[in-house]
């Protein structure tokens, strides 16, 4: 501190004594809006690519490129409904198995953590979330996967066999272990630690003395929690679940290794299929042409949904955080 | 809390005897069903690690580290060419996007506070710091590779900044926020101009919590494999110290090894990951203690 204040003092004493013309502060001040805008730039940079790139398939299929199933490089017809079904299936499976899960860890880490196991549960939660998601997927095929088939589909396709609704849903043609619901359940490991996270963050900015007088007329925690943190919560919970959900929607690398990139439409949950990031992932170096375009359509699909879900997120979040 | 408690009502099973048994049990339900939760996601990273422990360290040797990536169908090899690379990629990333982003972050929260244009910034930031990354790698494929003749290092480079810009954008705003105001009156009451300001009052207060974001950038950057699967590409030999025509690397060589039929190419992909998430977690360990340590000064 006092090294710092006599350094300021001598150089502001230079400054003072050539007077103060200097070109650095607008140089400075302007490298500093520039690259600001620079973070809208990228933005819209994407929008626009994806935009032009995919103009030529959406011109050509119109508004059947968003429903038609068939997607055929040979044929040349381009129809991205099986990958959007997958997406938001997948996204939505994740969302089911994750969310409570996540909620839980936040009121486990505010709530009822003794103090000294938070920090080692914290870092738990920081370590899931940074570990690469290629790994994830690796996990999931060579791990996760084949004791899913053996232990899950196996038994529960016996199961429904036959069966009017779910003979058809939890019925694997093939027991291989990939598929939508593999695929739903890896995406609920990833989004946990950043639900969980958040949620813990929000847990933690309501007013202690609101917990206190609750417990304070004789609530149970399972009450405090019930009727005075998750109502307090409430919007900017659902803001933290759409921000999961919006990583759910363009996760690529893990969904590309236990999806089982299927090009068809099935109502089986064990059924591999593929979501549009994983599409693009797999096809996007060897396309060209109505190919390429089509993929590019597939991404700006992906950006407007995602978009759409991060700015509700935070506007969500936000609203609790003004009031 | 506790001890009041405990002096009002002498032992805690009286205490439980008066809450009815519903709310007893809805209660209990609660605590163990949270707990176990938590446990089931200590649970998922210990058997993550453990896998990558088994299954990479047996395939760790010497060669790993000082062979390039074989070929299909050869003998041997190592990942040399990928982690160095890797490690090239994502230094070209962070070197392009700490300027951008510390900048950005100055001028959110130094220049812009409370301006409508540094709102518009921070939301749209939000929005980048969670944009699916293929997207990214879609935008800088157009951008660059077909202009620049080729996938190139360089487009993969400029993908992993625009991922890791966002991150170094909020925490180094976050931390600036933190630097009390009269720190920064103190140095303007001196007659110092706004830029000697922030550069050597305002970053030097903030400066560990800024390391920290930059080094949590890196440690998201290291790991991405979508962004590079059209720019950077990968290959089974060294470089061009030009980095055009693909610069292998860990992330996509594990994608492309994992996959494949041959056994060597395999265990190779499972050192590769092995390499890739040690680096990273103790990356971002180390920025966390950065930060803790800062903080218990």
């Amino acid at each position: 501190m006092v090294a710092l204040s006599e350094r300021m003092s001598l150089s502001t004493m230079q400054t003072i004594r050539r007077a103060p013309k200097t070109t650095f502060d607008p140089l400075f001040r302007w490298a500093s809006v520039a690259s600001a805008l620079l973070v809208l730039l990228v933005l819209a940079g994407i929008l626009g690519s994806m935009v032009y790139g995919g103009w030529p398939a959406f011109r050509e299929f119109g508004f059947g490129f968003i429903t038609s199933s068939v997607w055929s490089v040979g044929k040349g017809e381009f129809g991205a409904w099986v990958a959007i079904a997958g997406t938001l299936t997948s996204a939505l499976i994740a969302l089911v198995i994750g969310v409570p899960i996540s909620i839980g860890i936040a009121i486990f880490l505010t709530q009822l953590c003794p103090p000294w196991l938070k920090r080692p549960v914290s870092t738990t939660v920081e370590l899931l979330a940074a570990v690469p998601s290629i790994i994830y997927g690796m996990w999931g095929l060579f791990v996760f996967a084949p004791l899913f088939a053996r232990y899950v589909q196996v038994p529960v396709s016996s199961l429904v066999e036959g069966m009017p609704i779910l003979g058809t849903i939890l019925y694997a043609r093939v027991p291989s272990g990939v598929g939508l619901l593999t695929a739903g359940i890896i995406l609920a490991i990833m989004i946990i630690p950043f639900i969980a996270s958040i949620t813990r963050d929000i847990l933690d900015q309501i007013p202690t003395i609101l917990r206190e007088s609750a417990y304070g007329i004789g609530c149970t925690t399972w009450e405090v929690v019930r009727h005075v943190l998750l109502p307090q919560a409430g919007v900017s919970i659902i803001g933290a679940v759409m921000l999961g959900l919006g990583r759910a929607l363009g996760e690529t690398m893990a969904v590309t290794f236990v999806i089982g990139n299927a090009n068809r439409l099935s109502l089986s949950l064990f059924d591999p299929s593929s979501t549009i990031a994983s599409r693009i992932a797999n096809e996007f170096n060897e396309a060209s042409d109505l190919h390429f375009n089509a993929l590019l359509a597939l991404g700006c699909i992906l950006f407007l949904v995602t978009f759409a879900v991060l700015v509700l997120a935070r506007l969500l979040i936000a609203r609790v955080r003004n009031r | 809390m506790n001890d009041i408690s405990r002096n009002a009502l002498p032992t805690q099973p009286l205490t439980w005897a008066r809450v009815r048994p519903g709310r007893r049990i809805a209660d209990r339900t609660l605590k163990v069903v949270c707990a176990l939760f938590t446990a089931l996601g200590a649970f998922v990273l210990g058997w993550i690690l453990l896998m990558l422990l088994y299954e990479g360290g047996s395939a760790l040797s010497l060669d790993v580290f000082t062979h390039v990536t074989p070929g299909p169908g050869t003998e041997g090899g190592g990942i040399a060419n990928a982690i160095v690379g890797s490690f090239i990629l994502t230094l070209l990333g962070i070197v392009v996007a700490t300027p951008v982003g510390v900048l950005a972050g100055t001028y959110l929260a130094e220049y812009g506070k409370g301006s409508k244009l540094a709102e518009v910034i921070r939301f749209v930031n939000d929005i980048l710091l969670a944009a699916p990354s293929i997207l990214i790698g879609l935008f800088v494929y157009t951008l660059m590779v077909p202009p620049l003749g080729g996938y190139s290092g360089w487009a993969g480079g400029v993908a992993l900044a625009i991922i890791a810009v966002p991150v170094i954008v909020r925490t180094t705003e976050d931390m600036l926020r933190l630097v009390p105001g009269s720190l920064r009156e103190a140095g303007a009451a001196l007659g110092a101009p706004m830029s000697t300001v922030i550069v050597h009052i305002s970053w030097r207060a903030a400066r560990a919590g800024m390391v920290t974001g930059i080094l949590l950038a890196t440690a998201r950057i290291a790991g991405e494999t979508a962004p590079l699967l059209f720019t950077a590409l990968n290959n089974n030999f060294w470089f061009r110290p030009d980095l055009m025509g693909g610069v292998s690397n860990l992330p996509v060589m594990i994608y492309q090894f994992a996959l494949a039929p041959y056994e060597n190419w395999r265990s190779l992909a499972w050192a590769g990951a092995l390499v890739i998430t040690l680096s990273i977690l103790a990356l971002s360990v180390v920025a966390r203690l950065l930060l803790k340590k800062d903080h218990a000064r």
